[in-house]
């Protein structure tokens, strides 16, 4: 596909636990454990999952903040999985990262003009005068007022701050940011600020998102596609409205119901999930979800299902018949 | 994280005393020619004089004036403080960040000889390679420094790590930051409030040890130093000369209280926990 901007492939990151000084690690925390997909230039992929999940570590192995164990990262054409740090370079000005914790983010000993600007000075990219002007023109898209470059990231707000980093994302003009639970370290009033400013300036500027959540609201509101994430793998793939309105998995049927509702007087079936997500050294055999599925079977225990088309751009990973 | 660190000395006992301990002695040392009429290296007859209008801490077995001799001295002490600090710190950070910046092999080799330092009583080391190497200022300053650095080294390692784990700091590398850009603009200011207590206590100790050489008599004999001057003393305590053995004594004794004192303040400063009775609760 033509606008194809990223394809994912196989990808794993597995960290290794034990070991010593001489002896190799025996076992793997399969953080990341095979997850596929593509994403379309311009759109917002969501990707919610409970914590632990994988997501977090999805986004920075694709990133290249990890190294991938295995698979591939199709960037605009070119696989960045295996790609050495100089050409890697590069590719970086593209790639950008918003963070969860807009306060762990900036350095607190920097000015937060100085913050933004770093992205231009490691790139080399004009000289002083520009970088400047460059800077305050970025507060001023993210909404804060030219001053702001002189203060310290303390003298702001949490939603400021993560003005800032939105800020520091954009300066490289980049194609794909990593939103990576943009809005869950903010108030609740202040996080629809944040995204209503995302969705802005995606359109402004063509960006394409990745959005990691476990906020089944927010990705609700800012997703094209969503995909559930379950112990490393992506158990559901499809389109916003078919995620939500038709959740085939029964993880994300799950997941969705725990989603609360302002309607008092509307009662929904609410699902419980039993036991707690098991431990991602040592999965559970075939589906990971099974020690927990209420339609779990044998062909669950001895195959890992695959993530299969049910209708157009809806796709599972289930044994069940749809 | 902001600090005050002019607020935290002022407020603190201690650290007052420190700073004043520090600014006396310093200034003693800075302004020894003009304190004394005497060289402290010029060689006289008047030898075993007692304290007098002339010679104020009287003269040594060689007729030289004491007070001046211990006067100098400071100008010793400090100058190996000083140096010792920095040099420990620098090979420290160095070492000690490179090896948690580049990880691998080079850290599992450089953990395992910080071990081997730390487990070698060092004291014994000193003096066997001070017995060996040729005296002199340089010489003492570099091994007090090779045999200081393992323990800082370690800490600053121990944080590097720390830090490197921080979100600004992936935030610089999505950017495309290197290494040497991340460790110079965002690691080692953070790691300052580590190097200046590291700083402290590497002088205090250097001070200590320079003194100590002196005293066995393994450090260059020409060095004015108050271990010198103490071992000197010493060997004609049956002359009943306190006036010659204790101001070089004191004259330690209050260096390494006031860098004790400036070290516990920052302490203090950095972790506020540890202000008892003040603040309680918070």
């Amino acid at each position: 596909m033509n606008n194809t901007l990223l394809q994912v492939e196989n990808l794993k990151k597995w960290f290794p636990v034990g070991g010593g000084l001489l002896k190799a690690p025996t076992r793997y925390v399969k953080a990341v454990d095979g997850v596929s997909f593509t994403v379309k230039s311009g759109e917002t992929f969501g990707i919610v999952g409970e914590s632990g999940c994988g997501k977090s570590t999805l986004g920075r192995t694709i990133l290249r903040l990890l190294e991938p164990t295995e698979g591939k990262i199709i960037f605009s054409g070119i696989d960045i999985a295996h790609l050495k740090r100089k050409d890697l370079q590069k590719l970086r000005r593209d790639l950008q990262m918003i963070f969860q914790d807009p306060y762990a983010s900036l350095n607190s000993r920097m000015k937060v003009g100085k913050i933004i600007e770093e992205p231009l000075i490691i790139h080399g990219i004009g000289n002083e005068k520009e970088r400047k002007k460059k800077v305050e023109e970025l507060l001023e898209i993210v909404g804060l007022n030219k001053e702001s470059g002189q203060k310290y990231p303390h003298e702001f707000s949490g939603g400021q701050r993560q003005r800032i980093g939105i800020a520091r994302a954009l300066i490289l003009n980049p194609k794909l940011i990593v939103c990576d639970e943009p809005v869950s370290a903010l108030d609740v009033s202040i996080q629809s600020q944040i995204l209503n400013l995302l969705k802005e300036l995606q359109e402004k500027f063509r960006l394409t998102y990745i959005f990691i959540s476990h906020d089944l609201s927010v990705v609700h509101y800012i997703s094209d596609r969503v995909a559930v994430m379950y112990l490393g793998r992506i158990v559901e793939l499809a389109d916003k409205e078919k995620i939500f309105s038709n959740p085939l998995h029964p993880y994300t049927k799950a997941l969705l119901s725990a989603i609360p509702l302002p309607q008092v007087e509307k009662k929904k079936e609410r699902i419980i999930l039993e036991g707690d997500v098991p431990s991602p050294v040592d999965p559970p055999s075939g589906c990971h979800f099974r020690t927990r599925c209420r339609f779990a079977d044998e062909k669950c225990v001895s195959k890992v299902p695959i993530l299969r088309e049910i209708e157009p751009g809806h796709r599972v990973a289930c044994h069940k018949q749809f | 994280m902001h600090i005050n660190y002019v607020r935290g000395f002022k407020e603190n006992r201690l650290g007052r005393l420190g700073i004043i301990f520090l600014a006396l002695i310093l200034s003693i040392a800075f302004l020894a020619p003009v304190l004394t009429a005497y060289s402290p290296r010029q060689v006289s007859e008047n030898i075993f004089q007692p304290p007098s209008q002339k010679h104020w801490l009287g003269t040594n077995d060689l007729g030289q004036d004491i007070w001046s001799r211990v006067i100098f001295g400071a100008r010793t002490s400090f100058i190996t403080a000083l140096s010792v600090g920095i040099l420990t710190v620098t090979l420290a950070v160095f070492i000690g960040c490179s090896a948690a910046l580049l990880r691998g092999i080079y850290e599992r080799f450089v953990l395992r000889l910080i071990d081997i330092f730390l487990i070698i009583p060092n004291i014994l080391l000193l003096l066997l390679t001070a017995a060996y190497l040729r005296p002199g200022p340089v010489t003492m300053v570099i091994v007090l420094s090779i045999f200081n650095w393992p323990g800082c080294a370690r800490i600053i390692r121990a944080q590097t790590l720390t830090l490197q784990e921080k979100s600004h700091i992936k935030a610089a590398k999505t950017f495309g930051a290197g290494t040497f850009y991340i460790l110079v603009k965002h690691i080692i200011p953070d790691l300052g409030p580590i190097l200046a207590s590291s700083f402290i206590a590497h002088a205090r100790r250097a001070v200590f040890m320079e003194a100590g050489l002196a005293f066995l008599g393994i450090s260059d004999p020409l060095l004015i130093s108050w271990g010198t001057i103490i071992n000197r003393a010493l060997q004609y305590s049956y002359l009943n000369n306190w006036y010659w053995l204790l101001p070089p004594a004191l004259g330690l004794s209050l260096t390494v209280m006031a860098f004790s004192f400036l070290g516990y303040t920052l302490e203090e400063i950095l972790n506020p926990r540890l202000k008892v009775g003040k603040n309680a609760g918070d």
